[in-house]
This record gives structure tokens, C-alpha cells and sequence, in this order.
């Protein structure tokens, strides 16, 4: 490296050189380009006005606020409030119309359904099914078998309060005993009371099976919440025994399963999660998906 | 030769280049850091925000081991679309004992801030086993071990005093008692499920895994107790949003 010297200038660019040379060699002092710093210039001066315009420099028990009083939670919540007001100038108020009513007024309706769709999808169909369809242990909801009702209120009412759910205190309750697991029945008897239920729904029973002996039992131990004849009772949740619908499979083993250690589904509370107009909605929608009573 | 010509002198001496360096760097981390510890403005006063229970820490810890975090947020941003979708835009307050905190950065799944309580145990652990039994159209992975493996928590005790150091306010009742809570999370008839609720306040205590797996206490028992406390211990009706601006 050569020694220093800053008025160096290379004789082919005309440019000076910032003094070190390798082996003949010198390093050009290019200047940055006039618009490239003039740019830089400008961000400097335009973050001042930064400073001025939003929340900037913190101080020793605030922070400057800027003029502009820019806050994004008050942002969020202008957008939301915003949002509320355009829908509920477009639906009368959901939130105070009565379900009947809703499901009576074509515009309530048009825009229940549209809300309801939407909000089915992400809080509803990771269970029931982007086409309700259900699954095991998740009902579907196009058919007109309802657990606990069909009628606008009942959905609005399971919906509300969940089933079985941890976190609502008006949450549908009931409890099948686990006929198995806590020794009330003897496994044969539960073979025999299976087969006999599943002859209700006009299935074929196992050879063998004694079904006079299921139906006692089943008249002794099922029929106070499924009915005389398996009807159930949707004010317990008892699923009618007679269609072909399962909840858990209706394979002579899978009622087995269930009669020996009881199925207990549930469904969370909705009341706390989305607003009443959303319940709503959500209510009408899956009224008008087929079943709806 | 004018000041802006100066540079030349950082460019040509390393040394003073670094103390350049230290100093920005300082008087950067001086303003934008430090306000935040001590600016009352700037810490906000939310209730019912609890450190996790010892059985919701080691489900935190599968969370973390597994990498959840990288498909899934836990940070509900003020945005309209996102308030719709997920609920109320997340706190700070809210992840004031999660160290390391869970925001994430990008989402392949969906944000996880608010999961708590939205759907069913059962739903949970067998979305778990297996995402496409529930969701047909899921692209998350399996993960039916976490069904099978019994949950090592042992030093769970010594897990917490860790997050203590760090700030997370367990007291030594907590840790204490942590192996003794860590079992009485799963089961209401416990004796020491009284204890818990009253060292912790509002608990979720139920078998999580849904009684699919009722004689061990399994990772899927953790890990369900932790998503179904996500977002769950501010209670919003008593949050003044008002007050929290900024």
C-alpha cells in the first residue's frame, strides 16, 4: 500500500482516489450520486415530520402522542363500529328481531343467511363440516334428526349455551349412564339390549340373540330417556333409536361400545365467543339447511 | 472539506467505527426499549391474567417442542378482518408469562390466540391424531404420538423455577406443589384439585384427551389443557378498551 495522498486523482475517470494502491492499482473515490443523497437528505427531514405528525419520542412519564393522534386499537375499533352500523342498517337489528321474525322478513333473512354462512365456516365447520355434513360424533345438520330440537328457538337456545359445555352454566346437560363401565348391566345383557336397539331402526340382529330379553331390558334401563319405543326425547338429548341415523355408528359393535361406556358430545357455548346478531344468524342458517322444524 | 466529508475518518479506522456502532446502537436501544419497562402509559392494566398451571406449561413446552409456532400465531393484530375472525385483537398483558413469547410470524394454519374454549377436547385431540379426520382439507401434520406418550414432566417443578428467574411470578407453593397440581388437572375427584383452583384461580380441570386414553396422563393431555386456555383469562367485559388506546 502506498502512503496517503488524498488529491491523488486518476488520470482516465478524472476522479480522486482514495490513496490505496495494490501493485500499480489505485482505489477510485466515487462520490455517492447527487439523487441518491438528496433522497437520504429527505428521509432525514421527512421522519421530523414523523416525529410530529405520530406517537414517537417517549419521555419520562408519556411519550409525544403526535398531532395526528393516531392509535391502531382506536383505528380498529372506528372500523368496527363502522362495520356494526353498516350491517345493522342493512337488517333492521338482528340483535332485536325475534328469530320468527327474521325468518319472515326476506331482507333480515338474506342477510342472516349471508352472515350465517360465514360465520358457520370458520367457528362450526371444523366440526360439523364445511357442508354440515357432520361426522362421528358430530351431527349433521341437513337431515331433520335433531338431539335437541329442530325448532329456530331450540338451535338458537344449543347454540347459545353449548352442550355440555365447561364454560356456560345453562349449558344442555344429560348423561347416559356407561351401562358397562359402571357395572349396571353384564356384557351379555349389553349384547342382547344392542341387538334389540338395533332392530328399532330396522336392522338385523345376531343370530342368537334372544331379543324378547333385550326388549325387557331395553324397557328397564333405556326407555325412560329414549322412549317406549326409542323415539327418544329431544328435552334429554336422547337421540331417536328408530332412523338410520348414528351419531357413533349404528355397526352392532359400535352400539355396544356405546351402551357400555356412554358417548358424551359436546359442544362449546357460543354466547361469550360471538355477538347475539352472529347466534342469530347462525341459528336461521342452519334452520333453513334442510332440516330445521 | 465539509463535516459531511467526515465519514471518511469511520471508514478508515476500525476502532472508532465500532464505537460509532455502540453508540447508535445505545442511544437506539435507549429509546426504544428502555421507555417500555418503565412508561406507565405503555404497560397496560389488564385482570385475569395467570402464569400457566404446571400441566399448561408442559403442554406449552410440547408446543414449543413439536413447532407449532411455525405454521401457527398467537397474535390477533387491531385489524378489522382479523377482529372479525378470531376476537378480540390480542394484549401484551396477554402474553406476559409466555417466555418465549408465542406470536409467531407468519400463518400457515390459523391464528391460535383465542383457541380456548372454541372447540370440544374431543374435537381437539382427535384433530391432533389425525387434522383430516375432522377438516377433510387440512395440510397439517399428524401427530398421534402425543396420544401414546406418557407426559415426562418430572422436572416440572424445576421448569417453573426456571420461568421464575425470568420473571413469571410462581410462588414457591406453586412449585412446591407442582408435580401434586400437574395430576389433580386431570381428574375433578383429586383431592388436590381444590388446591390448585386456589393457588391459580380459574382452571379448566377435566381429562383432556377426552377419555380416549383415561389410565395415562399423556403429552395430548398437555398439550389440549394449554390450546384451551389460549386467550381465555381476560375476561373482555371488564377490559376498558378506551383506556388502553394507543
Amino acid at each position: 500500500m502506498a502512503g496517503h495522498n488524498h488529491d491523488d486523482i486518476d488520470h482516465i475517470t478524472g476522479t480522486s482516489t482514495t490513496g490505496h494502491e495494490w501493485d500499480g492499482i489505485k482505489e477510485l473515490n466515487t462520490p455517492l450520486p447527487k439523487w441518491w443523497l438528496n433522497l437520504f437528505y429527505a428521509c432525514i427531514i421527512w421522519s421530523v415530520g414523523y416525529y410530529v405528525a405520530y406517537p414517537a419520542w417517549p419521555g419520562i412519564s408519556s411519550y409525544t402522542k403526535g398531532v395526528l393522534g393516531y392509535s391502531s386499537r382506536a383505528d380498529v375499533q372506528v372500523e368496527l363500529d363502522a362495520l356494526k352500523a353498516q350491517r345493522a342498517s342493512a337488517a333492521a337489528d338482528l340483535a332485536k328481531a325475534d328469530l320468527a321474525a327474521i325468518k319472515a322478513d326476506p331482507k333480515m333473512l338474506a342477510v342472516a343467511l349471508a352472515q350465517g354462512k360465514a360465520a358457520f365456516g370458520d367457528n362450526c365447520a371444523p366440526c360439523h363440516g364445511i357442508g354440515a355434513t357432520g361426522s362421528k360424533g358430530y351431527p349433521n345438520l341437513n337431515d331433520d334428526d335433531w338431539l335437541w330440537g329442530g325448532k329456530l328457538a331450540d338451535i338458537y337456545t344449543t347454540l347459545q349455551n353449548g352442550i355440555r359445555s365447561t364454560n356456560n352454566g345453562e349449558t344442555r346437560i344429560s348423561a347416559m349412564p356407561a351401562f358397562g363401565k359402571d357395572g349396571i348391566l353384564k356384557k351379555e345383557e349389553i349384547r342382547t339390549v344392542s341387538n334389540y336397539a338395533v332392530t328399532l331402526a330396522g336392522g338385523k340382529a345376531e343370530a342368537g340373540v334372544d331379543l324378547k330379553a333385550g326388549e325387557k331390558l331395553f324397557a328397564e334401563n333405556c326407555a325412560s330417556c329414549h322412549g317406549d319405543k326409542g323415539a327418544g326425547n329431544p328435552e334429554l338429548g336422547a337421540p331417536n333409536l328408530t332412523d338410520q341415523i348414528w351419531l357413533y355408528g349404528g355397526k352392532i359393535e359400535d352400539v355396544i361400545e356405546t351402551v357400555t361406556n356412554s358417548r358424551a358430545g359436546v359442544m362449546p357455548a357460543w354466547n361469550e365467543r360471538l355477538d347475539t346478531a352472529t347466534i342469530k344468524s347462525l341459528a336461521v342458517y342452519v334452520h333453513s339447511l334442510g332440516g330445521g322444524k | 472539506m465539509s463535516l459531511w466529508n467526515k465519514h471518511a475518518i469511520f471508514e478508515k479506522n476500525s476502532i472508532i467505527l465500532i464505537l460509532g456502532i455502540i453508540v447508535m446502537i445505545s442511544f437506539g436501544g435507549l429509546v426504544e426499549i428502555a421507555p417500555l419497562f418503565y412508561l406507565k402509559s405503555t404497560i397496560e392494566q389488564v385482570k385475569g391474567v395467570r402464569p400457566y398451571t404446571p400441566l399448561e406449561l408442559a403442554g406449552r413446552h410440547i408446543y414449543v417442542r413439536e413447532g407449532c409456532y411455525n405454521c401457527h400465531s398467537q397474535m390477533i393484530r387491531p385489524l378489522r378482518d382479523e377482529v372479525e375472525r378470531y376476537g378480540h385483537y390480542s394484549l401484551a398483558a396477554e402474553s406476559m408469562f409466555d417466555k418465549p413469547f408465542q406470536w409467531g410470524s407468519k400463518r400457515t394454519g390459523p391464528d391460535l390466540a383465542r383457541l380456548g374454549g372454541k372447540y370440544s377436547d374431543d374435537w381437539q385431540f382427535r384433530h391432533l391424531v389425525n387434522p383430516r379426520d375432522v377438516v377433510p382439507q387440512s395440510i397439517m401434520p399428524g401427530y398421534p404420538f402425543l396420544a401414546k406418550a406418557e407426559l415426562d414432566a418430572d422436572d416440572i417443578g424445576q421448569q417453573m423455577k426456571v420461568q421464575s428467574l425470568s420473571g413469571v411470578p410462581y410462588t414457591e407453593e406453586m412449585i412446591a406443589n407442582a408435580a401434586k397440581d400437574l395430576k389433580a388437572q386431570v381428574n375433578p375427584d383429586d383431592p388436590n384439585a381444590a388446591g390448585l383452583e386456589k393457588r391459580y384461580g380459574k382452571v379448566n380441570v377435566r381429562k383432556f384427551d377426552g377419555g380416549n386414553n383415561p389410565a395415562k396422563l399423556t403429552e395430548a393431555d398437555a398439550l389440549i389443557a394449554y390450546l384451551q386456555v389460549l386467550g381465555t383469562m381476560v375476561d373482555f367485559k371488564g377490559y376498558d378498551a378506551k383506556a388502553n388506546y394507543r
